[in-house]
């Protein structure tokens, strides 16, 4: 999907997930939750989805997640039971670095 | 450990990265550490015990810190922008010292005993000699190494003490040695004489990143600096904010460079950081809540704190936007009532803070317990997973009737009116209550009543919370780094406020 502009936020059809992104992917990709495409967050949901089994590991609020390979960072801002993935491979949390004090 | 040292520390990790100024002509770590020990052989012929500096933001600034830090001399910067007669007093009591002045300030300097007055061009032509300078300084215990004069609530300012061991120990926790890439840039407006701007050269140095100085704020200077710098890092007062918005706005320039902005020193309208944070959804924004006495930040929301705080629909979550984050981890952080006892989460008391960045002392006198402990002065709360809100200096609080209230709930809700550009709440003195509510209102797009300004206070707030007394100005007073001339204000308004409605 296109527009993963950093501030730009997501939702899962299939579960309460909410995100919004703090780093853009380098390239294009299609970013998911629960197994199925995110939509913005303004949109309606579609009827009739069910999570997938094998994504329903959960996303926290206020926890970061991080993709190396394409770089894309996302924030929870809404705890749901699904797991968020890109092109079907699960994304994991980043560790908080030290502040980027400046003073 | 000493502040030299991490400028030592870095120049031999990093000789070639380029440490100040601006791209064309920076210095890079190895050449501001041989121009500092220059600097400390040149300081050293000139005598005293302190090093006092009076002068605008530059690389000479860094420099002289440094190079005061080798000699294990505190080192002093005075705020220029006072009137002479106060200037001339807070110099006299850096003696003896040797005074580095800008060229343009020494003429409203007067001789004072004990003082070396040197212009700044002269020290940086000392700094500048050629070669490697083979000076040994006496090794001596780095003790105090910086001081930083406080604008007093009462009297003369107080000259606070902040031991290498407060400065090292906050850089060392709280930065990564050389974490910045090669290539990020802070960009620094905030005055010499500020601990944010004596904190900024060292984190800065410490982290690895090239540190711009913007002599004099004005927004578009600032915006360019920024674009024009590449600039990744910038930290600002609160009342820069919305003036450097409203120039990004107008250019349509998003600083697409800028990773993260740290503000702090005072209160952040949520207008304005929730316009920030809607324009530059790139950047990481941070605040940064500290005093002098603490070596500045001793608590931080977050960049992800603000994202949550925006747009989380959970109150609680949504109500960090108000807070100044969590303490960092290497302190301890208590509320206290007025008989010291410690509080529980949502009750309200002083904020009292321990750790080895904490100084609390003073030129003569102490004002830590024996058991390490500083009362900050400024009253707080914390909510239930340790996010701290900070209400305000409790000197103050206005009390009518025997109930204390803090200016700044009732300055928020009133800032949140769409009419409302800017707003201060005072005290003033009432016969019945022994003292009122007043607040001082400058007005935006149209001219909003009284009446309609105390029922949307109290539609938020408790009815005693609504001002009684209004008045409407184009401006309210603020000191260059952006805190709101209280004392003033109240001053100014004395006899002028008009009768209670």
């Amino acid at each position: 999907m296109s527009d993963l502009k950093p501030g730009s936020r997501w939702k899962s059809v299939v579960c309460d997930v909410e995100v919004v992104v703090v780093r853009p992917p380098k390239s294009e990709i299609s970013l998911e939750c629960g197994g199925y495409e995110m939509i913005p967050h303004g949109e309606a949901k579609p009827e009739g989805k069910a999570i997938a089994a094998e994504f329903a590991g959960g996303s926290q609020m206020g926890k970061r997640y991080a993709d190396e390979e394409t770089g894309v960072e996302i924030l929870c801002t809404k705890a749901g039971a699904g797991s968020l993935t890109i092109g079907g491979r699960l994304v994991g949390t980043k560790d908080a670095k030290k502040l980027p004090a400046s003073d | 450990m000493h502040t030299a040292l991490l400028l030592e520390m870095a120049a031999d990790a990093a000789p070639d990265r380029l440490a100040f100024g601006r791209r064309a002509e920076g210095l890079t770590f190895a050449e501001a550490k041989r121009r500092a020990h220059h600097g400390a052989a040149f300081l050293e012929q000139l005598g005293g015990t302190n090093v006092a500096f009076v002068g605008l933001n530059g690389p000479a600034l860094p420099v002289a810190v440094f190079a005061a830090g080798m000699l294990a001399r505190p080192f002093a910067p005075l705020n220029y922008r006072l009137p002479d007669a106060d200037l001339n007093k807070l110099l006299a009591r850096t003696a003896p010292s040797a005074a580095i002045v800008d060229d343009e300030m020494i003429g409203r300097l007067e001789p004072a005993p004990g003082v070396t007055l040197v212009t700044r061009s002269a020290f940086e032509a000392a700094c500048r000699m050629p070669g490697d300078c083979d000076a040994q300084f006496l090794d001596v215990d780095h003790d105090i190494a910086v001081l930083l004069f406080t604008s007093g609530t009462t009297g003369e300012p107080k000259a606070a003490i902040l031991r290498h061991a407060n400065l090292t120990s906050y850089v060392i926790s709280t930065v990564e040695f050389l974490g910045a890439d090669e290539g990020e840039a802070a960009l620094v407006s905030v005055p010499p004489y500020h601990i944010a701007g004596i904190s900024a050269v060292l984190t800065g140095v410490y982290g690895g990143r090239r540190i711009v100085h913007l002599e004099a704020f004005t927004p578009e200077a600032w915006v360019e600096a920024a674009a024009a710098e590449g600039i990744t890092h910038a930290m600002v007062v609160p009342t820069m904010l919305g003036r450097i918005l409203d120039i990004l706005e107008a250019r349509g320039e998003r600083l697409p460079s800028l990773k993260a902005l740290s503000y702090g020193g005072g209160r952040m309208p949520l207008p304005v950081i929730e316009r920030a944070l809607d324009m530059l959804p790139h950047v990481d924004f941070v605040n940064a809540y500290g005093l002098t006495e603490t070596s500045s930040t001793i608590s931080v929301l977050g960049p992800d704190d603000h994202r949550l705080a925006l747009y989380s629909d959970d109150e609680a979550v949504k109500r960090r936007m108000g807070s100044v984050g969590r303490p960092l981890p290497s302190l301890e952080l208590e509320i206290r009532d007025p008989d010291g006892k410690a509080l529980p989460p949502g009750q309200s008391g002083e904020i009292y803070v321990r750790g080895p960045q904490v100084s609390g002392e003073y030129a003569h006198k102490k004002m830590v317990s024996a058991d390490g402990w500083f009362a900050t002065n400024d009253g707080g709360w914390m909510d239930e997973e340790g996010y701290l809100f900070v209400e305000g200096r409790l000197d103050d609080v206005i009390v009518r009737g025997g109930e204390n209230m803090s200016p700044g709930e009732i300055e928020d809700v009133l800032r949140e009116h769409p009419n409302v550009d800017d707003v201060a709440v005072l005290g003033v003195p009432d016969d019945q209550w022994g003292e009122a509510v007043a607040a001082v209102i400058v007005a935006k797009d149209g001219q909003p009543s009284p009446e309609e300004l105390a029922a949307w206070v109290k539609a938020r707030l408790r009815s005693t919370k609504t001002p009684q007394v209004w008045a409407f100005r184009p401006a309210l007073p603020y000191n260059d780094t952006g805190k709101l001339l209280r004392r003033q204000l109240k001053a100014d308004m004395a006899g002028k406020l008009p009768a209670k409605a």
